[in-house]
């Protein structure tokens, strides 16, 4: 057996009112990866700050390198290769590659005067290690982010890391820069230093690990060789439930004309000549590579961004989408990629966020709002949506993402819009969460609703889509049948894009 | 968890009872002059002023905005009110065509004020200058333009019927208190009952948000901007109207002060959050103060190092308070 290289045992950790870690125990043995696997608030962060010596548990064993504590320190847990990279990864954005790369150890050793010969040589020593290239002198604020990503992981190397814990490592990355960051981790792998690899996109997680560890409420649930594990296994042990897998299917509805049809549609800078049409039940799926210009159009087809050729009919009747207001009128609407800064007025009360976009409609004759109206409106979508709150008058900040984002559908639907644009509809949303969204844009959809996900979850397209299209510096590459496409079709075409 | 309203309300409670309570320290130490008929009406003749403007200042920083030029806006509307009343009307008249005279006054000094707003609007819905530096040049302009036309001297002699909006009472009321009441009764449904009011505090939450939502930003901006030049002008109607004079440097502290007011009663100043009423209860609070002091004999100087030193106590307190209260939400919130 090989030797363990750190044994965590019977951790309990509260936080005042909270019980965030019980009885969990983990080990890591040498040039494991293993994967951390959880929903949000299932404890995967606060087990990793208690490795890296952040937070300090009330129970448990921490047994690292043969030596045995009850809490560490973190400089301990450094001075152990302990290295986490965390999703922010920690970087100093103005300074040069070079500079981030050198800092610590130049701090660790003491040493007032800098000298740069030395600087570029601890930096390209360091990058050398996991063989990439990366210009030394290159600001690091500039760099895309998976760059700064290996940045960061060459900088662990430097200290010594022999247990790398990556925090959501893939978020940001595109498929082919994860290809590469697992060529890395494999590279750490044969160098014997471990890996800790927290993640939600069970696909990856397949992929790389060898082991996993499932948390599920603070507690372990599942544990063992990635062999014996499939997708709806982990995502059973992760929600508690079995969630379904069954595709959306799309029953023509017998309308002669389609709900929205795009003609031409061009813009100079972002895309060029998109055709489509989506009819009245369809769910249509866009998916490409970042700056593929897909949310560029989706931008463009609500009015924030311009459009210069092209026409768009809602209904058989042509439209305008020049401002917003244009849009919203003839029914379409758009949930956006960022719900915190795009989508919500999180300060302000449920209400308020779910009546915004029709609050000139709840105008009486005298120019008040109809405020009993509003609050019909508003409590008859909580209740369709099932979110839960217990008053409309709570701040949306009090909600939990899932909940959150039903609030913009929420506003959306309260528009009787009958184009829904949804970019990354369940970024960030929990499976469970993700599931009853899913559940409810497929009955929107049954409903008469015409629905366009944007999205680069592959498997929610699959599974929710019924016509797929692949963009690709702004055009449509590919069109594929839903029901007749596997994921592994899209990554392959992802794979092979430029 | 109870939230940001809750917070704000418990704020506006405190502050009101602070506010009583300098009532009646004022009046235990002064009794013979802070109790009396006459004190009660000077005041009311004194802070609807100040109070009208902390109010147009308010607004702009629901939004997230601020108006530093409306004591300028003010200053100017008064200087036209005041050239139309001492150079177009003609010697002797009287009666209705002197009302007629009087009404074109006032519609002139009130446009004066929308039409700075618009321009402030302007500049920082469609040019996209920060509000702070939007404001601060045209504050300078209106300023000058004040300067240029009277050429640094005030005007002054206005006709006796328009001093009657400065000087008399409506019962037991007094004009400026009657305009005070109207106008915040106003701009109070106005913010919480129309769309544009919702709207304004939206924009102050998440402009990003709000744009997304289809809230016509531009439109919403340049709206509160004439509210507020507007609130401007109707202050230029009061001040003149109660001195007799028009100057383009009146109340030039004015400005600093209503800032503090507004945040004073709870308005964020970094928009989204506020209720004309705490506005109301900071300006009475900071009214009781001033009368007091200066029944106590206190020199002015030490008035303006008094006021601050209550603002400053206020702001202290509230911080406190609310960084008390976000502590027990996270321990709520763990909890569930």
């Amino acid at each position: 057996m090989e030797e363990e290289l750190i044994v965590v045992e019977n951790i309990e950790k509260s936080f005042p009112g909270v019980r965030a870690l019980s009885d969990v125990s983990i080990s890591l043995k040498k040039a494991e990866i293993r994967c951390l696997a959880g929903e949000n608030g299932s404890g995967k962060s606060t087990l990793i700050k208690v490795i890296s010596g952040i937070y300090k548990p009330e129970k448990g064993l921490i047994t690292i390198e043969g030596e045995q504590y009850k809490s560490l320190h973190p400089i301990e847990a450094i001075r152990h290769g302990v290295q986490v990279i965390y999703q922010d990864l920690s970087l100093f954005p103005n300074l040069t590659v070079a500079e981030n790369l050198a800092l610590n150890s130049y701090l660790g050793n003491n040493k007032k005067l800098l000298k740069w010969k030395d600087v570029k040589k601890i930096a390209s020593s360091a990058l050398s290690k996991i063989n990439v290239e990366i210009d030394l002198n290159g600001i690091v604020g500039s760099l895309t982010v998976a760059d700064k990503q290996l940045v960061a992981i060459s900088r662990a190397l430097l200290n010594n890391a022999k247990i790398v814990i990556m925090d959501e490592p893939t978020t940001a990355l595109t498929q082919k820069e994860v290809d590469s960051l697992f060529k890395i981790i494999l590279n750490l792998k044969e160098m014997g230093i471990s890996t800790l690899f927290v993640s939600h996109k069970l696909r990856e997680v397949i992929e790389i690990s060898e082991e996993i560890t499932i948390l599920r409420n603070g507690r372990k649930v599942a544990e063992g060789s990635i062999d014996q594990f499939d997708e709806p296994k982990i995502v059973y042990h992760m929600t508690g439930r079995e969630v379904g897998t069954e595709r959306y299917k799309y029953v023509p509805r017998g309308d002669k004309l389609p709900v929205l049809t795009v003609q031409h549609y061009s813009s100079d800078t972002h895309f060029e000549d998109v055709n489509f049409d989506i009819h009245s039940g369809e769910i249509i799926g866009i998916t490409g590579l970042l700056g593929s210009g897909r949310t560029e159009l989706a931008l463009s087809l609500f009015g924030i961004h311009q459009h210069d050729s092209g026409k768009v009919l809602v209904e058989g009747k042509e439209v305008s989408t020049n401002t917003i207001n244009d849009a919203v009128n003839s029914g379409i609407a758009y949930v956006p990629e960022d719900r915190l800064s795009e989508g919500l007025f999180l300060q302000q009360s449920i209400a308020r966020n779910t009546y915004v976009s029709i609050l000139d409609r709840l105008q009486n004759k005298l120019g008040f709002v109809d405020f009993p109206k509003a609050d019909i409106t508003v409590e008859t979508w909580i209740d369709n949506l099932s979110i839960a709150t217990p008053s409309k008058e709570n701040p949306v900040s009090s909600l939990s993402g899932g909940n959150q984002q039903r609030v913009v559908l929420a506003r959306w639907l309260a528009t009787d819009a009958k184009i829904l644009i949804l970019n990354g509809p369940t970024v960030g949303v929990d499976i469970g969460s993700k599931e009853d969204i899913h559940n409810k844009l497929r009955e929107l959809a049954r409903s008469g609703l015409a629905i366009l996900i944007i999205s680069d979850d592959i498997p929610e397209i699959v599974q929710n889509c019924n016509r797929i299209f692949v963009m690709h510096k702004g055009q449509i590459v590919e069109r594929l049948e839903g029901s007749r496409t596997h994921e592994n079709e899209i990554v392959a075409i992802l794979k092979k894009l430029k | 968890m109870k939230n940001w309203f809750k917070n704000i309300d418990s704020n506006l409670i405190r502050l009101l009872i602070i506010t009583m309570i300098v009532f009646i320290i004022m009046a235990a130490l002064v009794p013979s002059k802070f109790l009396t008929l006459r004190n009660i009406e000077s005041m009311s003749f004194q802070f609807p002023e100040l109070g009208l403007l902390s109010i147009a200042i308010m607004i702009t920083m629901l939004t997230g905005g601020i108006d530093l030029s409306v004591v300028g806006i003010a200053n100017l509307s008064g200087i036209f009110m005041a050239l139309i009343f001492t150079k177009v009307i003609p010697e002797g008249t009287s009666g209705f065509p002197m009302f007629l005279y009087l009404i074109m006054g006032i519609i002139v000094g009130v446009s004066t004020g929308a039409f700075a707003g618009y321009l402030n609007g302007l500049l920082i819905a469609k040019v996209g200058i920060t509000p702070i530096l939007a404001t601060l040049g045209t504050m300078q302009l209106f300023t000058g333009i004040a300067v240029v036309i009277t050429k640094g001297f005030a005007i002054s002699g206005f006709p006796e019927a328009f001093l009657i909006i400065g000087n008399s009472k409506i019962l037991f009321v007094s004009f400026p208190l009657f305009i005070f009441i109207l106008t915040t009764a106003g701009i109070s449904v106005l913010l919480s009952k129309t769309s544009l009011g919702i709207n304004l505090y939206l924009i102050g939450t998440n402009e990003k948000a709000a744009v997304f939502s289809g809230i016509r930003k531009a439109r919403v901006l340049i709206k509160s901007y004439m509210l507020s030049g507007i609130l401007g002008g109707i202050t230029g109607v009061i001040m003149i109207a109660r001195t007799n004079s028009a100057k383009a440097d009146y109340g030039s502290s004015y400005v600093l002060q209503a800032i503090l007011v507004s945040v004073l009663g709870g308005v964020n100043p970094a928009g989204g959050f506020g209720k004309v009423i705490g506005v109301v209860i900071a300006v009475l609070a900071l009214q009781f103060l001033s009368s007091g002091f200066s029944m106590l004999r206190f020199s002015n100087f030490a008035k303006e190092f008094i006021w601050g030193a209550f603002l400053l106590f206020i702001m202290v307190l509230n911080f406190i308070q609310n960084r008390k209260a976000a502590k027990n939400i996270v321990k709520k919130e763990d909890l569930k």
